[in-house]
């Protein structure tokens, strides 16, 4: 571990390879779903595989430049970068192109990129610099409020722009902070919430009102000497309890009757699997005709693609389903079905284990790293890539309502592509220089 | 924080793990387990064209075409694609107007989404199509696709080629077409029915891919499922389209009909039912239309006559009588009967045509003046034969000689709904009678009247076995299926039918007798220059029930014959409704026929009988009432029934009520 070695041979290989293999995947998998069998070549530039290819080739491009900078860099203009990513966020939601309902779009000429996406970036190296000064301290209240801000404070602009999937991403930062210190009451906390607001969905308001309210005498019951003793904790059951019922009988009622638009509630309920009831049905309210929601179609056609591929899977370009495309938006949020059609259960395997092996392979990264920096930026990459693979592939198979979230280096688009491979570069380049300095 | 003092990057590690591994255990249940999905991805995914083959051709025994297929357009429509329509030209050159256009698109649009292709006008008329291809790529979206229809060449024997059409939901539960499927053409009468499996071909399915829009891409597995079409197979018929046309030509406005046959093979060369009707009525987008005009027409077109009309044969019969008498040694040649103008020996007379002494002094003039006298004599000696125990053998006796002529039961041709006639043996009488019964009671069976019947197919089939001195060839009309003249189909015409013994010398006296009757006798008018012409002419009685009362309608004209005599090549039955003595009208078109097949064309001496017999138009007046009140009569009969079942019903609901009421008083009460 000599700082002798040249800058390539510090680099990990590993995470490129891995990288590389899951670009070239998704090659594939955009080809097959484009391909028509009356095409005379496969090179055809209106085509998206060929479009791809060539944002592949910017991504690289890109990569090199990174990887040739001073990796000090990224530290010291990661507040820079932060202020001036939350800027273009405010501004798009005013200048932004109407794409499907939500401002979340910048159009430069032909060339459309989401900010939301590319601020993934500048939020993970602005909360790595916070949290790796000297002076912060992330065991108090304030540094803890600062950092659950920085990592959320885009989310909340995204989440004015309209674009509800995207907002939830910066949610994965919460992990990053929980490895740097936040109380394992986090996770609990956070499991919790999850339940309280499946079971609010999915039971009947007074029968949940009930349920809660047995559970807080249960609770009370079984530690009914430390209750005795400790003021704090009959205020922590008695508001935890209060907190509930407040949440469950009135916040998301309000949430769905008046926060949330007619399409996210269809597909939140259309992933439970429950028809969406009456109260929340804005559209019959207008006297129109309740449609056959389009993400229940997406989320079957999804299923069908998939779950015709079998063990062993259709064969590459055999997918009856990719090649006449019967699955909506196959290309971008749906091209997990590509590869699940095609390739059957192994396809799928293969392509999870290598995922997980990416991810895997970062938090090992992260976690032999000298530099604070750099070790909670890695974290913030796994957690990234963690939470669209998992809200990606879960959606596809009926697990997550589909919200658009795109699955890493797979789905076509550049300034996804673009986005994740700086992400995967920058960590690269950190890790590099992990014997050189110590930040 | 170093990593060994923090162990929560492990625990970020195992959600990582465990999140993956719960993805993955859900698309191991997904993909292996869940077969509907497999299920639902083919029926999405895969079409099933049926390819239809072109169906087979009909010729006449000369190779010409009779019957083909012929491509005409349907107009179809992609509202999707549709640019830049200049609504106005595109009316203009369908002859529609805006508002036809509009009501098309409208429901276009409200069938089916507008990427997907719609029929816009089925079977585009000749001048359509021309007019739309001139200007084709004006109206994009719209465009022009093949269906092959079948095309009569002649507008001649309809009811013998049939037509076909779609077929329908009660024959879909017959075993007959348990390939076919809802929307499949199929022979709906004549040959193009009974060799519906010959000439249909075998349909090709081919599995393709479609996409969302239900639009056929590629082949499924690349063809590796698919069937391919096989074309029908041609059908060589006997029948002489010149002949035929001819024969049409000569019944014109009569109601009747002509068999020919040719006795040597039981080929049938023409085959009229008059009045005829234009076989390319019934196909093309007008069908079901035509068919409505055609089935409600008082003088029935689309029924054949040829096989299916039961007339009562009248003295055409009296060769056979005579045939039977002889062979049973009833009479011999030389056989007389003193005949002054009636038959009196059976308490009531029977009216002669003739009076003067000596026509019925032996057979060969008695058949040559058509003695009624003397059929009817001879008939009750046949059955009154000392060899018969009695009356009821001798008449079953009798029976069955006809019955082996071909006479009481169908003959098998190969058309469909042939009918059998009627014959009567003696436990029909029995019935009748009660038993109580003689010579004399039948007699009119002698003459061709009473309760024989026969169809003019029959008649002519009788010809052929005079003709052949003992022996028939089932009619049919089809030498071979697709060249091949031992296709199964066709074996039972080729087995050759004898009748119950009869000597040859039998035949030759009444082959001689009916020389007679053509060249000294009642058919003087069906001579023919330098053949030998043998036949019997008819004028039979009948009666018609109208409104429930038994009404005597004009006679029936009837004529058959075979000729020539040496060496028999066109055995021919003629049958006018309605129109008078056999030789009048029956006799000269028999005679013209032949005339027309023997010699191929008609001498000029005789051009002006030719001229009389297409002009002649003897279609009663009567023939619609009559037709209007049997249709009344049926619809009469049909709503008794109904109201019948109606009430059954009902009945039988009150009984259930009744039922269901008792039941539950002693359940509940």
């Amino acid at each position: 571990m000599s700082l002798g070695k040249s800058l390539f041979q510090r680099i990990d290989g590993v995470i490129i390879m891995l990288y590389i293999f899951l670009v070239a995947i998704g090659l594939l998998a955009v080809f097959s779903v484009e391909h028509r069998s009356t095409d005379v070549t496969i090179f055809m530039a209106n085509k998206n595989y060929m479009k791809q290819f060539i944002w592949f080739g910017y991504s690289l491009g890109l990569g090199l430049l990174i990887l040739l900078t001073d990796s000090k860099l990224f530290a010291s203009t990661a507040i820079l970068g932060y202020t001036i990513g939350i800027v273009v966020l405010i501004l798009t939601i005013f200048i932004g192109v109407d794409v499907k309902g939500s401002h979340s779009w910048l159009g430069i000429g032909s060339f459309r990129f989401q900010p939301g996406e590319v601020c993934k970036i500048f939020t993970a190296l602005a909360l790595a610099k916070f949290l790796s000064l000297p002076e912060t301290n992330f065991k108090t209240l304030k540094d803890r409020l600062i950092g659950v801000a920085i990592a959320l404070g885009p989310a909340v602009i995204v989440l004015l722009q309209n674009e509800t999937g995207l907002a939830l991403v910066y949610f994965c930062f919460l992990l990053v902070m929980y490895r740097e210190g936040l109380p394992n009451a986090v996770l609990v906390v956070g499991f919790s919430l999850i339940a309280l607001v499946l079971g609010t969905l999915l039971i009947e308001r007074k029968i949940l009102f009930i349920v809660l309210t047995l559970l807080a005498v249960l609770i009370g019951f079984l530690f009914k000497s430390i209750l005795r003793r400790d003021l704090t904790a009959k205020i922590l059951l008695v508001g935890t309890w209060l907190f509930c019922i407040l949440f469950s009988q009135l916040a998301v009622p309000m949430a769905f009757k008046h926060g949330l638009k007619q399409h996210q509630i269809d597909r939140i309920y259309s992933m439970l699997g429950k028809e969406v009831p009456v109260e929340y049905n804005k559209n019959a309210e207008e006297g129109d005709e309740h449609k056959t929601n389009s993400s229940e179609y997406n989320v079957l056609q999804s299923k069908i693609a998939i779950g015709s591929g079998g063990f062993w899977g259709k064969g590459f370009l055999n997918g009856t389903s990719t090649k006449n495309q019967f699955v909506p938006e196959q290309n971008t949020d749906f091209i997990f079905t590509a590869i699940a059609e095609q390739f059957g259960f192994i396809g799928s395997l293969v392509l999870i284990g290598i995922y997980v092996s990416l991810m895997l392979r970062i938090v090992f990264v992260a976690e032999r790293q000298r530099s604070v920096f750099t070790r909670i930026y890695a974290y913030c990459v796994a957690s990234i890539l963690f939470f669209h693979f998992a809200v990606n592939i879960s959606m596809t198979i009926g697990l997550a309502p589909v919200i658009g979230i795109t699955l890493p280096f797979l789905s076509y688009g550049g300034s996804s592509l673009l986005s994740f491979s700086v992400l995967i570069f920058i960590l690269v380049r950190l890790d590099a220089d992990r014997n050189s300095m110590i930040r | 924080m170093s990593s060994a003092a923090n162990p929560r990057h492990y625990i970020i590690r195992l959600i990582f793990i465990g999140v993956a591994s719960i993805v993955l255990l859900r698309l191991f249940f997904l993909q292996n387990f869940e077969s509907k999905y497999k299920v639902m991805a083919n029926d999405i995914a895969i079409y099933k064209k049926v390819v239809y083959p072109p169906r087979g051709v009909i010729y006449d025994r000369n190779g010409k075409v009779m019957l083909s297929n012929t491509v005409i357009y349907d107009l179809m429509v992609t509202p999707h694609n549709i640019k830049g329509l200049d609504t106005m030209a595109f009316c203009n050159a369908m002859g529609l107007d805006r508002a036809g256009f509009l009501k098309i698109m409208k429901l276009i649009s409200i069938r089916n989404i507008d990427v997907r292709q719609s029929t816009f006008m089925e079977q585009l008329s000749p001048e359509q199509t021309a007019r739309f291809q001139e200007n084709a790529f004006m109206f994009t979206g719209f465009e022009l696709v093949e269906r092959n229809i079948r095309e009569y060449k002649n507008e001649t024997a309809g009811i013998v080629l049939g037509y076909i059409a779609e077929v329908s939901p009660e024959m879909l539960k017959i075993p007959r077409y348990a390939s076919y499927r809802q929307g499949d053409y199929t022979g709906r009468s004549g040959l193009e029915l009974q060799y519906e499996e010959a000439l249909r071909g075998q349909r090709g399915v081919h599995f393709l891919e479609r996409d969302k829009f239900n639009r056929p891409r590629d082949p499924y597995k690349g063809g590796a499922l698919d069937s391919q079409e096989v074309s029908g197979k041609s059908l060589e018929l006997y029948l002489d389209a010149d002949l035929q046309s001819y024969a049409e030509k000569l019944m014109a406005n009569k109601v009747g009909s002509v068999v020919a046959i040719d006795p040597q093979t039981g080929g049938i060369l023409a085959m009229v039912s008059s009045p005829c009707y234009d076989p390319n009525l019934l196909r093309g987008r007008d069908r079901a239309k035509n068919y409505s005009n055609l089935y409600r027409e008082a003088t029935r077109p689309l029924f054949n006559r040829a096989t299916q009309a039961m007339y009562p044969p009248g003295s055409t019969i009296k060769p056979m009588t005579g045939l039977v008498a002889l062979s049973v040694g009833a009479i011999t040649p030389s056989f007389g009967l003193g005949c002054y103008g009636s038959y009196n020996y059976c308490s009531r007379a029977i009216a002669c045509e003739h009076k003067d002494a000596g026509h019925a002094a032996n057979f060969r003039v008695a058949l040559a003046h058509s003695c009624n006298s003397y059929f009817c004599h001879i008939f009750r000696l046949t059955i009154d034969y000392k060899s018969f125990a009695s009356v009821k053998a001798g008449l079953q006796a009798w029976h069955d000689y006809y019955y082996r002529f071909g006479y009481g039961h169908p003959t098998g041709i190969d058309l469909p709904f042939e009918k059998g006639g009627g014959l009567p043996d003696s436990t029909y009488y029995n019935k009748l009678y009660r038993g109580s019964w003689n010579s004399c009671t039948v007699v009119f069976v002698g003459m061709g009247q009473g309760e024989i019947l026969l169809t003019p197919l029959q008649m002519a089939n009788g010809m052929c076995i005079i003709a052949n001195k003992g022996y028939y060839y089932t009619p049919h009309f089809v030498k071979s299926i697709g060249k091949n003249f031992n296709d199964p189909l066709l074996k039972k015409y080729h087995e050759k039918q004898v009748v119950l013994h009869i000597p040859d010398s039998t035949f030759s006296v009444v082959q001689q007798a009916m020389q007679d009757v053509v060249e000294s006798g009642t058919a003087a008018g069906a001579k023919i220059d330098g053949i030998t012409v043998c036949a019997k002419t008819g004028t039979a009685e009948n009666k018609a029930i109208v409104n429930g009362e038994v009404v005597k309608m004009a006679n029936h004209s009837m004529f058959v014959a075979f000729a020539p005599r040496e060496n028999p090549r066109i055995a021919i039955a003629v049958a006018v409704e309605n129109s008078g003595f056999g030789a009048t009208w029956a006799a000269p078109i028999a005679s013209l026929l032949m005339e027309k097949y023997l010699k191929d064309s008609v001498t000029y001496k005789r051009k002006a009988v030719e001229e009389k017999m297409e002009k002649a138009h003897l279609i009663n007046k009567y023939v619609y009432s009559i037709d209007s009140a049997i249709r009344q009569h049926d619809a009469r009969v049909y709503d008794a029934r109904m109201l019948k079942r109606h009430i059954a019903d009902s009945s039988k609901r009150a009984q259930d009520s009744v039922m269901a009421v008792r039941w539950m008083n002693q359940h509940f009460k």
